[in-house]
């Protein structure tokens, strides 16, 4: 019991840290700081014990959650995603006027979701953990409560949310009935000696499963909620959300992929189900992105279009694909919280200033910012020898090695295709000015703080993070 | 005693409620409505789960729909308040007036 409580120490404290936060809210009326730091410390609190416990890999609480390795890691990006998205996000919300603690204390709860999902062993923990992420990110891109467009993808994201989880849920039902248990460990055995009598149920069931987690990683064809909602959400939500939110949705399709994949005839479906969801995903994305004009829209279809690159590395299904999931959950955390709080910056009230045409004459109005913008949108491209580029190819370089050959094929032609809208945003900062009344920038504050950090990490994390090294789930 | 009710009949029942939820939710455009239809579709599987759990004398089913209620219960209380923002914005509630995020 006392090693399962230190090996699973993450969790506890940040589940701890965030029930605790309701309580600094009382302690602190009226204002946010003590808050905001509270936040900052449980997370960092949370890291420090994630590498603590990286070593020690394994099973905890009977059997229901993954400690170590895997799940720390995990744990660790999540840490970092929610830092870098939390310090961006109270200049802004200040600046509309919306910084409430409430802010805070979702973020702590979304994360301790998060960390249940990457350390589920057990498809209950997995879903109670897709759950607290999912509800506290309906009531975060609501935010801004009296704005139309928050509240509008907030009802949404919510109503297509629930109804995912619809599906979750009676898919779960379904494996349950055919394997007769809803472990992770158990799953993994009956699939290994082909002892599944049900099949039928069986790939009904993970069919279910899958739609459900798609909708989560905003996958096409379960991603008609995602430009709205990205649009519509805070910006600084809108960060946290795609890139956090989606690295902790595929933290659960990881290990359910590779529980199901050793049987033989579930491995031929499933596989070729993932591979057509990411080529459609990735072709769809990029070329809906071509014909926006909201850039926060644009982010969003190019969202899509990354869900595509990670599901690939996915229906891989070895070892190097997940290490590629991995290094590419990584990398894109760092480009895609980076573009959206430039995007956030630039915004002067919510929902405005979001268009290509106000980007136009960014570099003289605001050099820096269009500096770090450009060097986003290269690394979301995949031009050497930035961090984009290192995640493409490794996913790519796994998916040959698994004889995806076609795949990787599509892959490459949705990059090219992604080259004209993402290098299409740089030719507006730079080479366009604008011919009405120039707004004049806007500061940053302490969200610039969050610009460096990404700038750099898109910039040096290509060359440092060894995606050999990271570790992997196995059963 | 032999009531004539087996397995199938409650994985039947259970299929049906759930595609009923599904229809619900694609075809009502009042979002109160709609909410309804997705909580018929999470008592359908809680429905299998019951069944299933009794069948196979395992309890991971009973205990997981007792999750699933709390769940539900939550993503309800979360719901309303968004449809009451919603209702508060544009004195509305069909999610047909509720377009202006379109490209």
């Amino acid at each position: 019991m006392t090693g399962d409580l230190y090996s699973a120490l993450p969790i506890v404290l940040m589940s701890s840290a965030s029930i605790i936060g309701l309580l600094v809210d009382v302690f602190t009326p009226g204002r946010t700081k003590g808050m905001f730091g509270w936040t900052i410390f449980s997370l960092l609190m949370m890291m420090g014990a994630a590498v603590l416990t990286f070593g020690a890999e394994g099973t905890a609480f009977s059997n229901m959650l993954t400690v170590g390795g895997y799940a720390t890691y995990f744990d660790v990006l999540f840490g970092v995603g929610a830092l870098m998205s939390i310090v961006a996000a109270r200049p802004m919300l200040q600046r509309h006027g919306y910084e409430y603690k409430e802010y805070y204390s979702l973020t702590l709860f979304a994360v301790a979701g998060m960390m249940l999902m990457a350390h589920a062993n057990h498809l209950l923990i997995a879903f109670i953990g897709i759950e607290i992420m999912s509800i506290s990110f309906y009531v975060m891109s609501g935010f801004f409560r009296s704005n139309t467009f928050s509240v509008e993808s907030s009802l949404k994201y919510f109503l297509l949310g629930a109804f995912a989880t619809g599906f979750l849920v009676y898919g779960i039902a379904l494996i349950y009935g055919s394997v007769g248990s809803m472990s992770y460990t158990d799953m993994y055995t009956v699939a290994m000696e082909s002892e599944i009598t049900l099949k039928n149920l069986y790939w009904v069931g993970i069919g279910m499963l899958l739609v459900g987690l798609s909708f989560k990683v905003a996958a096409f064809p379960f991603h008609v909620w995602v430009p709205d909602v990205y649009t519509g959400a805070p910006t600084v939500v809108t960060a946290f959300m795609s890139t956090a939110g989606k690295a902790a949705a595929f933290s659960v399709l990881i290990p359910v992929v590779a529980v199901v994949l050793p049987e033989i005839e579930t491995m031929e479906r499933i596989q070729m189900l993932i591979a057509v969801i990411a080529a459609m995903s990735m072709l769809y994305g990029n070329i809906g992105a071509i014909s926006q004009t909201n850039v926060k829209r644009m982010l969003a279809y190019s969202s899509v279009a990354h869900a595509g690159y990670l599901l690939m590395g996915v229906a891989v299904g070895t070892d190097a694909g997940q290490q590629a999931v991995m290094y590419y959950l990584t990398a894109y955390m760092f480009m895609q919280v980076g573009a959206f709080v430039v995007a956030a910056i630039v915004e002067s009230k919510p929902g405005e200033d979001c268009t290509l045409e106000d980007y136009k004459g960014l570099s003289k109005r605001n050099p820096g910012l269009a500096a770090c913008m450009a060097v986003f949108m290269l690394s979301l491209t995949g031009i050497p020898f930035l961090v984009g580029f290192f995640g493409k190819y490794y996913i790519f370089k796994a998916a040959i090695e698994a004889d995806m050959i076609w795949l990787t094929i599509v892959g490459v032609v949705a990059s090219v295709i992604s080259v004209y809208f993402y290098l299409g945003l740089i030719v507006k900062m730079y080479f366009q000015d604008r011919e009405d009344e120039v707004p004049a920038a806007l500061p940053g504050g302490i969200a610039n703080l969050t610009l460096i950090v990404t700038v750099v990490g898109v910039l040096v994390l290509g060359f440092f993070l060894d995606y050999s090294v990271l570790p992997t789930i196995t059963f | 005693m032999e009531t004539g009710i087996t397995l199938d009949s409650y994985l039947i029942v259970s299929a049906v409620l759930f595609t009923l939820g599904v229809v619900g939710v694609i075809t009502r455009r009042n979002a109160i409505v709609i909410l309804m239809s997705i909580e018929m579709m999470l008592n359908a599987a809680n429905l299998s789960l019951v069944a299933l759990s009794a069948y196979m004398g395992d309890i991971t089913g009973q205990i997981f729909v007792f999750f699933v209620m709390t769940v539900a219960a939550a993503e309800v209380a979360v719901g309303l308040a968004i449809v009451l923002a919603l209702f508060r914005n544009k004195q509305t509630i069909y999610v047909d007036d509720v377009n202006i995020l379109k490209w």
